[in-house]
């Protein structure tokens, strides 16, 4: 295997730290964590080559990781755009509004659900309960959960994160002083 | 007021801090446990308490702990399930986020009780900020000497760690997370054998849901009888209630079991009514997989008695007039609801979610996803409801997890109490008007 993408030294740490979670002869218990901070570091997205470099670092062969990331919904397998919008569907989202905010994401991006706009920003996806049923409709993007979404919100929203143009996914292990973490959820 | 074990001092301004909660009485049932308390006596007040697993099934804590088993020299463990997947239930994260130092109080109480030496928190993925929280929470634990080696001097080691899911419902169910726990994809193992006996990595594990293990901690320090006289008959204790939907309140909301559903529908102290002064049309009490209910059989029973939070009153009457506590996803309608629609989202996320080894789940789940999808878009016919009530009792009971019964309970409810509404809907579809956020059978009496 001929691997040539390397995790950043912070990254490596959280990985180092995560796989010692496992009894020794057990390091791929490490594997889904570790994907989630494979898709932080290298772009929002696993590629084949980010996924056998995953199965390098666990000593597990390629097929164990693929199979794996091909069934987890938070796993992206294509490209995504740099901020990744989930709108949440199901019942309690739903009864409160949810068609209305994906169609009108739809237009204001100009892309239907499953689609990245042109310049490559925003990609809309539909998905499943998020576990905010009560502070519905909701939004996730990246790390953040935005609730009680209602249209000239979810407008907001969308231009702040075009204003930043920063790609919003998961940073890894982190974890925060008290004020970032709690900035994560937006109501 | 009714009685508060959990969310008791959620309200103190740094309650999620360690110094906080700790000041609040925190982590005295660790002391009690290690210090005053023997394995064994601790499993006695827990199955003196009545305490029933959280996650949904509420199956007794106390006997579950009592089957794991304990051959010599190969590890135990215990895992808490923080994968909570199912639609309308979102009473763990609260927990978490709030007041995480609780669940870690209650997983050293509990591997203390177990003889586990290694404790994992499993949680769903989408949680990000909340595995800050929790990973935070681990740290000041480990910090203040509740983890690691030695822990109060007692002798007693414990390592927690948490594991991140990725986005799959099904590793709520307790084989399915411990085969993602292992890196594997979700399938579900077939039992036997169970947890108790092969679990993580094929050694004795418990598993117990968020809710299940903090209740652990009111149970040590104020006694499994105390703990039983709350509650009414074998629904003891409180029970956190997610609700969302239409009504005044949503929110999580710890109550006593047995509160009337009438009183935490309409009370202030609970969901505040429904909202915009509509009527009330139907609930799902315990999580999406769990029977919808009509406004009349949600408040009173067919026998005319009022229907109680409670395991045995929500599921009075069994499947036919009656419903299950569940997860306590308590997700409200109003008049103008469609419960067809409504459904179909739900048939969608359990097509969605099925993991693929059984065939009943894996076809029928689609092919109940694919028929509503006809109705609703205007193009069904009567028969394919019959279709769809033949489809979901072919899938019950026959798959290797309880996927399918959850993918098929809701279809079968929804059918039986609102028959008509899919006649409507197939019959008369220019009927089907679409009001903001949500749609209504024009001209169908109040159902
Ligand atoms: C499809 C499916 C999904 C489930 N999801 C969850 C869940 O998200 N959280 C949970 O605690 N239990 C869930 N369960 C129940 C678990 O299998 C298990 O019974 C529970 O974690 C045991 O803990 P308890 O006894 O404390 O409730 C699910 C079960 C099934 C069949
Ligand atoms: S239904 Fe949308 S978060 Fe639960």
């Amino acid at each position: 295997m001929n691997v040539k993408i390397q995790f950043s030294e912070k990254a490596l740490a959280s990985v180092n730290e995560i796989i010692a979670r496992y009894p020794a002869d057990k390091k791929k218990s490490a594997l889904i964590p570790v994907l989630h901070i494979a898709q932080a570091e290298f772009d929002g997205w696993l590629s084949a080559e980010t996924m056998d470099y995953v199965a390098s670092i666990l000593e597990i062969k390629p097929i164990e990781v693929y199979e794996v990331a091909s069934f987890y919904s938070m796993f992206n397998l294509k490209p995504v755009g740099k901020c990744l919008l989930e709108v949440c569907r199901t019942s309690s989202c739903w009864l409160m509004g949810a068609e209305d905010v994906v169609r009108f994401i739809e237009n204001k991006l100009n892309i239907k659900e499953g689609e990245t706009t042109a310049d490559g920003k925003f990609t809309l996806k539909t998905v499943e309960c998020l576990g905010a049923c009560g502070y519905a409709p909701m939004l996730q993007v990246g790390d953040k959960f935005y609730e009680f979404l209602t249209l000239e919100k979810t407008e907001k929203i969308i231009d702040n994160l075009d204003s930043t143009g920063k790609r919003s996914t998961y940073n890894g292990w982190q974890t925060g002083k008290e004020s970032e973490i709690i900035m994560n959820r937006v109501d | 007021m009714s009685k508060k074990l959990l969310l008791q001092h959620i309200d103190v301004p740094g309650i999620n801090t360690y110094e906080v909660y700790r000041k609040q009485g925190g982590y005295k049932a660790v002391e009690k446990a290690l210090k005053e308390m023997t394995a064994d006596q601790i499993l006695e007040e827990v199955k003196t308490s009545g305490l029933r697993g959280r996650g949904g099934a509420g199956f007794p804590t106390g006997m579950k702990w009592s089957f794991l088993a304990k051959p010599e020299g190969v590890a135990r463990y215990l895992v808490c399930n923080a994968d909570e997947s199912e639609p309308g239930t979102f009473k763990d994260r609260y927990l978490m986020e709030k007041i995480p130092h609780l669940l870690i109080e209650g997983m050293i109480a509990s591997s203390f009780a177990l003889g586990a030496n290694t404790a994992y928190i499993y949680i769903r993925g989408e949680y990000f900020y909340v595995h800050r929280i929790l990973e935070n929470a681990i740290k000041e634990a480990y910090a203040n000497g509740w983890l690691g080696k030695n822990i109060l001097g007692t002798g007693y080691d414990l390592d927690l760690y948490m594991q991140i899911g990725a986005g799959a419902y099904i590793c709520g169910e307790e084989t399915a997370l411990l085969e993602s726990l292992e890196g594997k994809r979700g399938n579900p193992r077939i039992k036997p054998p169970f947890p108790a006996v092969a679990g993580l990595w094929g050694r004795p594990t418990v598993v117990n849901n968020v809710e299940t293990i903090a209740a652990v901690v009111p149970i040590i320090n104020e006694g499994g009888a105390n703990y039983a006289n709350i509650g009414v008959g074998k629904s003891t204790g409180t029970k956190l209630i997610s609700a969302s939907g239409h009504i005044n309140k949503p929110g999580v909301y710890e109550i006593e079991l047995g509160l009337p559903v009438e009183e935490f529908i309409y009370s202030d102290q609970y969901c505040g009514g429904i909202r915009n002064g509509k009527e009330l049309k139907a609930v799902v009490a315990g999580g999406s997989s769990v029977p919808i209910l009509p406004k009349e059989l949600i408040l009173k029973t067919a026998a005319g008695e009022p229907r109680l939070m409670s395991y045995e009153s929500l599921g009075d009457g069994g499947f036919q007039t009656g419903t299950m506590l569940g997860s306590g996803g308590f997700i409200v309608m109003d008049e103008d609801t469609s419960i067809v629609k409504n459904l179909y989202t739900f048939s969608r996320f359990y097509h969605h979610e099925s993991c693929g080894q059984c065939s009943p789940c894996r076809e029928g789940t689609g092919w109940m996803e694919k028929i509503l999808k006809k109705i609703i878009s205007g193009n069904g016919t009567l028969s394919d409801v019959d279709l769809l009530w033949d489809i979901q009792s072919k899938i019950e009971g026959k798959t290797i997890c309880p996927l399918g019964e959850a993918a098929a309970w809701p279809v079968a409810a929804a059918i039986r109490h609102f028959r008509k509404e899919f006649e409507e809907y197939v019959t008369n579809p220019q009927n089907i008007v679409d009001v903001k956020h949500y749609y209504r059978v024009n001209n169908l009496a109040a159902v």
